[in-house]
């Protein structure tokens, strides 16, 4: 019974990240394609939604710890999925916010053409598919695999902002613009983060050991 | 004196009076035999008497005591069987029922010949039955009526109320609960019960002596209205009347050791009921 | 809650009575179809007393007494004219300890179909391997349906008795405290049982412990001194509980 249950939430995860995913993906071709409908789809409709994944995600842990009392690896892995529920929802907020920039910027000339967001964008992306994937799986080989490839996404944001920050010296008229795209960088490396962080829970879950903070290296 | 002191002194106590009984009863078996054995023979049990009681047999007595045994059982066992599952299994639980429990008990704790007497006015003189098998049984079979009421009602009552509450779940009717799953149950001990007491019944002597037996019938009963021949009454006649005393005690020590072989036998077979019930773990 | 799901059996004002002592105490209730709805409370709180109502078992009892009303589909089994047979061969129970018959296996399981006048024996056949299937009994004692039905294990006695019950073909059962008397592992079979049983049957379960409750119900009802006090889905009963007294027993603060 326990494991029917806890099979329904990892089906329900597994479809809220692929929502936060595809919120993501859509606010960022919604910005380089300057598609005003895709942006207002995301804030409108896909938020809702996030937000009604969160809450049914939050209960239905809560009702099967109660009812169930998981113990050793069931506590861990539902522990693990009620924090991959509010990590979603956060991503998902970073989503809006995301197309709220970009819906100011696609009404403005473009700063620069944008060639390095993208390749940020997918590599986020990728890492966060890829640490669901591994939750999945149990997979704490290739959870350990992607945490690592945390530092690339790492050195691709710091070139960015440092290009930014170029641009905002030169012409102290694109501040705005700049600021906003900034934001947009750093919360396409929050994916990264949390995806490393999702990761992390996975090695925990499956191994009952904690990696983060560096501890357990 | 310490405490094991104590507990030695006691359990030597216990010990010693086990010593006593078993010498009693030995003493008893030995007295009997002793005296009884050499008359016994095949003649013996298959004659009938002869020259005032000093040659022959005792076949008679044998049978009658059979046949009064057996009519006893016809009597009572029904009455009884249908008494204690009234009171058991149907009869709303209350002071009335243990009104009629106590005079159930009371009944068993009546003399013998007292029944004796309620029979030799009943059935021998009112109901008209004279002195005969009928008049015999049927006072034998009030006689052993409580016994095999309260043994009945025990044998029901070690019935588990679970699986009474089984049988009714299923939609059972209580009737059917009783003969399908409580009767079988409580069976080995009813009849351990009835047994007992058909031993009772075939040792009495009070409660026939008025009503059934008599000193010499020249052969077997022909019918439930004929006088008859009675082990336990044999041995009383034989110690207290005929012409022959001293040869006739010899004869009635060998009676006194066919009738106790016989409330033997029937108590081994209640006693191997009673541990096949145990094994069979109705509990 | 109640839109959702259909009533099956509805107490209404349900007093009863052990002498002059009042044991349950205007008890309201429905039991809902297809689902599993337990009982819980402390030791005394008249859990049982009250399941044994839904079948008329507690008739058994001398000097008892009873008010208020038991609906099965809208009908009321305490009225006069209601056959107490024909409902309990619909309410179907399983009992505390096992309680096979001292008979073979075969002869417990053909009992209850037996009393119900059913003599076909190629039916009774049927039932009785229809039944071990649903008990999850079958491969145990497919081979030794002669045997008495004492020599099984306690778990196993206790699933012959679930089988027992379900060979008469009940639509209620009703479970007082199954599993009282069995080890953990035993326990676990029976309410993996009991969660399968649910498609078919509507159960109704009297447990003290409350892991079972929260485990095996849809709907969870928490009597205390012979009153309910709190009716509701069982995961809000164990999450979000709205009387004291029920948080202080789950929490295990008393009981």
């Amino acid at each position: 019974m326990l494991e029917l249950k806890i099979k329904g939430l990892k089906r329900d995860i597994v479809e809220f990240a692929a929502l936060v995913e595809t919120m993501i993906e859509k606010s960022v071709k919604g910005l380089l394609q300057r598609d005003e409908k895709i942006l207002r789809e995301v804030i409108v409709t896909d938020e809702l939604l996030a937000n009604e994944f969160d809450i049914r995600i939050d209960e239905q842990c809560i009702n099967t710890i109660a009812q169930f009392q998981p113990r050793a690896r069931d506590l861990r892995t539902i522990l693990m999925i009620l924090k991959m529920g509010s990590d979603f929802e956060r991503l998902g907020d970073g989503a809006v916010s995301i197309c709220k920039s970009a819906l100011y910027l696609i009404e403005r000339p473009p700063v620069k053409a944008l060639i390095d967001l993208p390749q940020l964008a997918e590599a986020a992306i990728a890492m966060l598919k890829d640490s669901i994937n591994a939750f999945i799986d149990e997979d704490s080989e290739s959870a350990k695999h992607i945490c690592g490839r945390d530092n690339f996404v790492d050195e691709l944001r710091n070139s960015i902002i440092a290009e930014l920050t170029q641009i905002m010296l030169k012409d102290p008229t694109t501040i705005e613009r700049t600021l906003r795209l900034m934001d947009i960088t750093r919360k396409l490396e929050r994916v990264a983060d949390l995806s490393t962080n999702i990761c992390e829970d996975v090695i925990f879950m499956v191994q009952g050991r904690v990696i983060k903070h560096g501890k357990g290296e | 004196m310490n405490k094991n002191q104590v507990q030695w002194l006691g359990f030597m106590f216990l010990s010693l009076t086990m010593v006593f009984i078993l010498l009693v009863l030995g003493l008893i078996l030995y007295f009997i035999i002793a005296r009884g054995i050499h008359v016994i023979s095949w003649e013996f049990l298959t004659q009938v008497p002869r020259r005032a009681m000093t040659q022959g047999g005792i076949a008679p007595a044998l049978v009658g005591t059979f046949y009064l045994t057996i009519g006893a059982i016809i009597f009572a066992l029904p009455i009884g069987l249908a008494c204690a599952i009234y009171l058991v299994e149907y009869y709303p639980k209350s002071i009335v029922i243990n009104i009629i429990r106590l005079s159930i008990n009371n009944l068993a704790g009546v003399p013998s010949v007292v029944f004796g007497l309620f029979g030799l006015a009943v059935f021998v003189r009112f109901l008209g039955f004279g002195v005969s098998i009928l008049s015999g049984s049927l006072t034998l079979g009030i006689m052993i009526l409580p016994g095999i009421i309260s043994a009945t009602q025990e044998a029901l009552l070690a019935v588990p109320q679970s699986l009474r509450e089984a049988s009714l779940a299923l939609g059972a009717t209580q009737w059917q609960t009783i003969r399908k799953t409580v009767l079988p149950t409580a069976l080995p001990g009813i009849m351990t019960g009835v047994i007992l007491s058909v031993g009772r019944a075939a040792g009495e002597t009070a409660p026939i002596m008025f009503t059934a037996a008599t000193f010499y019938t020249r052969g077997f009963p022909g019918s439930i209205f004929d006088q008859v021949m009675a082990l336990p009454y044999h041995i009383y006649a034989l110690m207290t009347e005929g012409t022959f005393p001293e040869r006739q005690t010899a004869i009635a020590y060998g009676c006194a050791l066919i009738l106790l072989i016989l409330v033997l036998l029937i108590s081994a077979i209640a006693i191997i009921l009673r541990q096949r019930q145990r094994q069979y773990g109705t509990v | 809650m109640e839109q959702y799901d259909n009533v099956r059996i509805r107490a209404e004002e349900v007093r009863f009575f052990y002498g002059d002592k009042l044991a349950l105490k205007d008890i309201n209730l429905p039991i809902f179809e297809n689902k599993v709805t337990a009982i819980i409370g402390p030791s005394g709180c008249g859990k049982s007393t009250f399941i044994r109502l839904l079948n008329r078992m507690n008739e058994l009892i001398p000097n008892t007494h009873f008010e208020g009303k038991i609906l099965l589909d809208g009908v009321n089994i305490y009225d006069p004219d209601v056959d107490v047979v024909a409902i309990r061969r619909k309410v179907g129970m399983v009992f505390q300890k096992p309680n096979p018959f001292p008979k073979s296996i075969f002869e417990n399981l053909s009992y209850g179909l037996k009393v119900n006048g059913i003599r076909d024996r190629h039916y009774i056949e049927e039932r009785v391997i229809k039944s071990l299937e649903e008990a999850a009994l079958w491969n145990e004692v497919k081979d030794r349906f002669n045997e008495s039905a004492l020599r099984l294990s306690g778990g196993q006695q206790q699933r012959l008795c679930i089988a027992r019950c379900l060979t008469v073909e009940p639509e209620v059962i009703l479970f007082d405290e199954p599993c009282a008397s069995l080890d953990p592992i035993s326990t676990n079979r029976i309410e993996e049982l009991i969660e399968n049983l649910k498609q078919k049957y509507t159960i109704v379960i009297v447990t003290h412990n409350m892991q079972q409750a929260a485990r095996v119900s849809d709907y969870t009802a928490f009597m205390y001194m012979g009153e309910l006090i709190e009716f509701d889905r069982t995961e809000k009963i164990f999450t979000v509980p709205r009387d004291k007294r029920t948080e202080e027993y789950i929490t295990g603060k008393f009981g």
